[in-house]
């Protein structure tokens, strides 16, 4: 309603300023209309035609796509589709082209498409290319395993995210999350080692984290240093330190320092026997319930709390939020080591969720990753999760399509995920807002 | 006070030279390093078995464990410095400034490409695209290399000329997403970063891309004609000076070029840039093009070096991110760029030595890289571990001071 209020307004203020009324172009700043937005049309109609052109011109008419669904009730046996190729993405892509269609109707009428509408379009749109993908293949693709893995991958990226989201609501912008997910996953794996026990080493991981989180905090608060410089050399650091260490002590002492525990998988009884999400969402590692918890507490606490209101002030507006008595870089020092602590914790996932001794470098520019997924969520906990999903579902398309073993070059296959994403980026999200005062230091 | 009036002028003066001193970036720059080394320095007594070994009875013999100490510090940073600068061990002059020569070479794609990204710094563009960059421009370096069959000298030429435009169609995709929809430069030239991974990964699938009759990932050398001629034997090459070259071009670009104050002005603040009637768009596309045909040329110091590397899926080592360290060192200015360049160039060509000669990983270089950077980029916190007088502050206690004193002088007439 405000923006209508503020465009009127505006609108008379230009009627104002303009005596010739009867100019005949009509200005629709002026006017009161809302622009007219054509990126995501356009993008919905590259990628229909590209669907339409790759998946349905090249597709064998006779052959036979197979999709394998594990329900994982008891009682409600296996699914197994033999799906005609052919007819299936006919199907996908009628359903594309009318939703293509709906969206240069919402454009020229001057709405905007909802971010879920986007979402939809592109899970039918990813349908369509496993549908491809696997057709003709004798191995059927497993839907469910594919799911669960994806989830299961996404975890680090969730955590980072999720670390980044509050740092930079507090106005510190953190690069740095490469580094805490590596930490964590160092600290983790080294204390879960010596004390034989996995989950004193997940209490260690986020103190990996936090450690980080600190100095990121030292020197971008206290000291007014360039945060995505602290943010990237604070990623050397850690790199370095882990590496040295790994080569040296660990090496020397592996009996000792690095020893593999995992956590434990955990069914949860009710809840797992729902058919195929259950399976998904029910049946995974402790820390992904974690996960769970954390992202749920943040998206109500970042928008609905004392804290999250304070943490947002700081971050949006710090001369009134010190006007008002919130301590602005208390609170950002605080939050920056609350952040690096949540990476932290995310970074145990590649030592303890896995059950895997620590390795040089392990969380593999996860960090970067978790950074975009949390930019292209729109600094939101929820958006940041949907994000982090999409990339945890790419990086397990390379396992789940190198067992089907399709006949298309693997890599244009892994590629297509980070091409949707630029598209994305540039389409529907555009240009989406940080807080306004993120990386900048408050000297009050 | 006539007594102390003739001093007076002396003291400040005296003062005055000592604290322009401590305040030069100079200064900062040795203590920085000088901090960094003492921190490698625990790491790497930390590490060493004999001074774990002597540490356990440290108190019945001290003896023991200092000699343990210095051994094992003493022993790496001679082996660090001997391979990045001088070896004294060489039997002629030649072969003594052997690791010198190693270090100007190694530091000439980190020259190209800390160029680059200073650029885009400078811009207010936060390019993480290097290693993409680096790629697109190898692909194309490396196919130009092996395919054609030039003469002497033109070869190079194609070659290089082909790595610049390589990088520059990778740089200008980030660049015209961000100009026209507004596209986050970070997460496209992230995303640009995997998919440059693929796309090699995928045409060294290709026998076009591969030595005839073999299976493995790996092209075919460049031709003898298209590497850079080497001076005197050594490794350093043509390549350094097209650096230093591509740095003055770069300083011309900035300090003396109408682009270049566009470049500015929109890093500086890019409302007030689009307000004074720059455009902003096109500044972003020439700045992200530029820097990408940078990134590719960093492609040409393994592909067209002495000794040179075969186009494989790690052609572009980490340079991508180890240039973001560099850039950052050197404050994204050319001169700096090349400064920051030649002593990361070193570490690594030392690291390799250390590692080899005592057993130290290389692995350290990255603590020292990273200690020195922060370090820089904090100056007052350099002051506050040497305790040198910081400007900022001083001028804080003396307001302090002063209201102190206004207070107490309130009360005594209250």
């Amino acid at each position: 309603m405000t923006t209508i209020n503020e465009s009127v307004s505006n609108a008379e203020a230009a009627r104002r300023a303009k005596p010739d009324q009867g100019s005949p172009q009509i200005d629709h700043e002026f006017a009161g209309l809302a622009p007219r937005s054509w990126k995501a049309p356009i993008i919905f109609t590259v990628l229909t035609l590209a669907g339409a052109v790759v998946f349905c011109l090249t597709v064998d008419p006779g052959s036979i796509s197979k999709v394998s669904v594990r329900t994982g009730t008891p009682g409600i046996g296996d699914v197994l589709w033999s799906l005609p190729s052919l007819i299936t993405l006919t199907v996908m892509t009628v359903i594309m082209v009318a939703m293509t269609a709906w969206a240069w109707r919402q454009a020229i009428v001057r709405h905007h498409i909802t971010t879920w509408y986007g979402v939809g379009f592109g899970l039918i749109f990813v349908a369509a290319f496993l549908v491809w993908a696997v057709s003709g293949e004798d191995s059927a693709l497993q839907v469910t395993a594919l799911l669960s893995g994806a989830l299961f991958l996404s975890v680090p990226l969730i955590f980072g995210a999720m670390a980044g989201a509050v740092c930079e609501h507090v106005g510190v912008i953190n690069v740095s999350i490469e580094g805490q997910l590596l930490g964590g996953a160092f600290l983790g794996a080294v204390v879960g080692s010596l004390t034989q026990n996995a989950w004193i080493g997940l209490l260690a991981a986020p103190v990996a984290g936090a450690l980080v989180g600190c100095l990121l905090a030292l020197f971008a608060v206290r000291y007014w240093v360039d945060h995505i410089i602290v943010g990237v050399v604070l990623n050397v650091l850690v790199t370095g330190l882990t590496n040295y260490l790994f080569s040296t002590v660990l090496t020397a002492n592996s009996d000792v320092f690095s020893i593999p525990f995992a956590l434990p998988v955990v069914r949860i009884p009710l809840l797992a026997d729902i058919p195929v999400i259950g399976t998904v969402l029910f049946n995974q590692s402790c820390l992904v319930y974690i996960m769970y918890a954390v992202v749920i507490l943040l998206q109500i606490m970042m928008f609905h709390s004392r804290w999250g209101l304070r943490m947002r002030a700081c971050g949006e507006h710090p001369r009134a939020a010190d006007t008002v008595g919130i301590k602005v870089n208390r609170t950002r020092v605080l939050n920056t080591i609350l952040g690096g602590a949540i990476a932290g914790l995310g970074g145990a996932f590649f030592t303890l969720a896995t059950g895997l001794a620590f390795g040089k470098e392990m969380s593999a520019g996860r960090g970067y990753i978790a950074l975009a997924a949390m930019i292209l969520g729109g600094w939101k906990p929820k958006g940041a999760l949907l994000a982090a999903l999409l990339f945890g579902f790419a990086d397990n398309l390379q396992n789940a399509l190198g067992v089907v073993g399709i006949g298309v070059p693997s890599q244009f296959m892994l590629m297509a995920p980070y091409l949707v994403t630029i598209l994305a980026v540039a389409g529907i999200v555009g240009t989406v807002r940080a807080p306004a005062q993120e990386g900048t230091a408050y000297k009050g | 006070m006539t007594d102390i009036a003739p001093t007076a002028p002396q003291a400040p003066n005296w003062r005055a030279t000592f604290r322009k001193i401590t305040n030069s970036s100079a200064v900062t720059v040795v203590l920085a390093i000088v901090v960094a080394l003492v921190v490698g320095a625990i790491l790497i007594a930390a590490a060493d078995e004999d001074v774990q070994r002597t540490v356990t009875y440290l108190f019945a013999q001290p003896g023991d464990f200092f000699v343990a100490l210095g051994q094992s510090i003493g022993g790496a940073y001679a082996a660090l410095f001997q391979g990045a600068v001088v070896n004294f061990g060489a039997s002629s002059s030649g072969a003594a400034l052997l690791p010198l020569a190693r270090t100007v070479a190694n530091s000439v794609p980190l020259i190209f490409a800390g160029l680059a990204l200073g650029m885009g710094f400078r811009a207010g563009l936060f390019n993480i695209g290097g290693q993409g960059q680096i790629m697109l421009g190898a692909v194309f370096c490396s196919y130009l290399g092996f395919a054609l069959h030039l003469p002497v000298g033109l070869h190079v030429i194609v070659c290089v000329l082909g790595a610049f435009v390589g990088g520059a169609i990778w740089g200008f995709v980030p660049g015209i997403l961000k100009a026209t929809t507004g596209a986050n430069e970070v997460i496209v030239t992230i995303m640009l970063n995997s998919i440059a991974g693929f796309l090699l990964g995928f045409l060294l699938t290709l026998q076009s891309f591969r030595v005839p009759g073999s299976n493995n990932p790996i092209s075919p050398m460049v031709d003898a004609n298209a590497l850079y001629p080497t001076f005197f034997g050594t490794p350093v090459s043509v390549g350094f000076v097209l650096a230093i070259a591509a740095a003055v071009g770069v300083w011309w670009l900035m300090e003396r070029s109408t682009l270049g104050f566009r470049i500015k002005a929109v890093g500086a603040n890019k409302d007030a840039a689009l307000t004074s009637g720059m455009n902003v768009r096109t500044t972003y596309i020439w700045v992200m093009t530029i820097g990408g045909g940078l990134c590719g040329l960093a492609a040409t110091a393994p592909l067209l070096g002495t000794p040179s590397q075969a186009l494989s899926v790690d052609i572009a080592s980490t340079f991508g991110f180890d240039a973001i360290t560099v850039a950052l060192l050197g404050r994204s200015k050319p001169l700096g760029t090349v400064l920051a360049g030649l002593l990361f160039g070193g570490l690594r060509a030392g690291g390799y030595m250390m590692q080899a000669g005592t057993g130290v990983p290389i692995d350290i270089i990255l603590v020292l890289q990273s200690v020195i950077v922060l370090l820089i980029a904090a100056p007052p916190l350099v002051k506050a571990i040497f305790r040198l007088p910081d400007p900022s502050r001083r001028h804080k206690v003396r307001r302090a001071r002063g209201m102190k004193a206004s207070v107490a002088r309130s009360e005594v007439t209250a």
